[in-house]
């Protein structure tokens, strides 16, 4: 009962914001007072706030992608909630309000899924590949996996039961290399602060964290990383309050402009 | 500052048994928030209780890296309340019995960590401990000692963040006791260690054990300057609240059942020493 209490009250919040942005107007003053339903010839009238679960590692890229849609449907509001994915499938299966879910890994989608909490099927719209993040300049040298397993380089690793630690797993298997981790972080940005910090030689994270972080860490590519690739799935939430707003920003995403900025983080196309 | 032994009752210092009270009507305006607010804290932990996997229990309660986690945590949060201890009393004695000029900047220093986001107390200890740290860089390069990912680096964050507890409890037991004992023991010639470790101590005990109790079950439940500072790895910085953490990203049911663990055994343990330390004769 409190769920739908707690649905209703953001719909009312939504409505709100969307009759508060209308009336506040954008500068061009031509908005007469009943303009409160945007551009009547874009396909279904988008309005409300947007709410995207996306993993940590989209933190980047969406935040842009989320301002681009708002500049291009007024009257909408997106908010994200970062975080490792399986946090966000727990919290989506226990009834959070969300409207999109973005994955890091097809693992997590199912949870969702399975529990019947997506709308048809989700579409793979990037993939994310590994590299060993290490301090500027590399002060150890570090050229592929095997220097990992030195004994004076200090390893951080995700935690398995997140997909960079996943992938981290399956990629240390195809080089057949066993790493000694100094610590199994709890999500791929934990991982990088680490060596941001200084405290561990290498990590291993996305390519899109590196480049995110460009100007403290360094990235090495390393061929193994091809087997640990992740497809990053997205969908519609099945009790999404605003079904509308949540496939605009989903197709958003797939589009042309949505496709550039993620792959100007790093991302590749699927 | 009232003392934790002057609201507690289990921990008020011996004397003549006060009388019973008379068993009276307790207002209604008393009785409903009381009971609303035992139940907001009592109702989660009843959650937990009924959402838990009984049929499963036996076989999760025995994986090894259960107990290793477990025992980890009990090692860790005790040689930290033993670390808060050390260093706590005498900072304790030192803000109630000395007057110094800063003493209430010191007194508010002390309680940062209190009010800091544990987070943000790890990254702290990073930047000063770290290998990259003020002080760490010197550890490392004299010593060859790294505290970040070590089991000593797992009881520096506990220490830091439960000492305060400990602290702000000892000076209010320090203050609340009757000084006219120490003075005592100075005109009867005890120098001030004498009357510290023979009468001071003694007298605040009590005080004392409530301080070391908090600490220690506020070192046991850390998580965020933990994970910050010490990092995650099994059997040598994972502790109980990370592997709940962690079990909860994959497995709701794990996180439920290492809770509950966690929960039993803190609780077992301080009524334990409720009644051995602080209400015994």
């Amino acid at each position: 009962m409190t769920r739908y209490g707690i649905r209703a009250a953001l719909a009312g919040l939504a409505a709100v914001l969307v009759v508060g942005a209308a009336g506040c107007g954008d500068g061009d003053s031509d908005t007469g007072s009943g303009a409160a339903t945007t551009g009547g010839a874009r396909s279904a009238a988008v309005s409300g706030t947007v709410t995207v679960f996306a993993a940590a590692s989209l933190t980047e890229s969406f935040t842009q992608i989320g301002k681009d849609f708002e500049a291009a449907n007024p009257g909408t509001k997106v908010t994200f909630n970062f975080a490792g994915s399986s946090a966000l499938a727990n919290q989506i299966n226990q009834g959070a309000p969300a409207d999109v879910f973005a994955s890091a890994a097809p693992a997590n989608m199912k949870t969702v899924t399975d529990a019947g909490n997506g709308e048809g099927t989700p579409t793979t719209f990037v993939r994310n590949q590994l590299v060993i993040a290490v301090p500027k300049g590399n002060p150890k040298g570090i050229t592929g996996l095997t220097d990992l397993t030195k004994p004076d380089v200090k390893v951080a690793l995700c935690a398995e039961q997140v997909p960079c630690g996943a992938a981290a797993k399956r990629a240390l298997a195809a080089a057949n290399v066993t790493v000694t981790p100094v610590t199994l972080e709890q999500d791929v940005k934990a991982a990088l602060s680490k060596v941001t910090l200084g405290e561990v030689d290498a990590a291993l994270v996305y390519r899109t964290d590196v480049r995110a972080a460009a100007s403290d860490v360094d990235g090495v590519e390393f061929p193994e990383s091809s087997s640990a690739v992740d497809d990053y799935p997205i969908i519609v939430l099945k009790n999404a309050p605003n079904k509308a707003g949540a496939q605009a920003f989903l197709n958003w995403v797939l589009s042309d402009k949505g496709r550039n900025v993620l792959t100007q983080a790093g991302f590749q196309a699927p | 500052m009232v003392g934790i032994d002057e609201q507690d009752p289990a921990v008020r210092p011996k004397g003549p048994v006060p009388p019973r009270r008379r068993t009276q009507r307790v207002p209604a305006p008393l009785l409903l928030p009381a009971g609303a607010g035992l139940a907001f804290l009592v109702l989660p932990l009843a959650g937990l209780v009924y959402r838990a996997p009984w049929t499963s229990l036996p076989r999760r309660l025995t994986e090894p890296e259960v107990l290793t986690a477990l025992r980890l945590s009990l090692q860790a949060a005790t040689i930290a309340t033993g670390v808060c201890l050390a260093l706590g009393v005498p900072l304790a004695w030192l803000l109630a019995r000395v007057d110094f000029p800063g003493r209430r900047i010191v007194r508010a220093l002390v309680t940062v960590p209190l009010v800091l986001p544990p987070v943000v107390g790890g990254i702290a200890l990073l930047l000063v401990f770290g290998r990259r740290g003020i002080i760490g860089t010197w550890l490392d390069s004299t010593f060859g000692i790294t505290l970040p990912f070590t089991t000593t680096g797992v009881i520096v964050a506990e220490a830091f963040v439960a000492m305060p507890f400990l602290v702000i409890a000892v000076e209010g037991a320090l203050r609340g006791a009757d000084t006219r004992y120490e003075e005592a023991a100075a005109t009867l010639g005890a120098g001030r260690w004498t009357t510290f470790t023979h009468v001071t101590l003694p007298l605040v005990a009590p005080g004392i054990a409530a301080g070391a109790v908090l600490g220690w079950a506020r070192a046991l439940g850390e998580f965020g300057a933990t994970i910050t500072f010490a990092g995650n790895f099994p059997g040598r910085t994972q502790t109980m609240p990370l592997a709940v953490y962690l079990a909860l990203e994959t497995d709701l049911q794990a996180a439920i059942v290492l809770s509950l663990i966690l929960l039993t055994v803190s609780v077992t343990i301080l009524a334990a020493l409720r009644d051995k330390w602080l209400t015994a004769p």
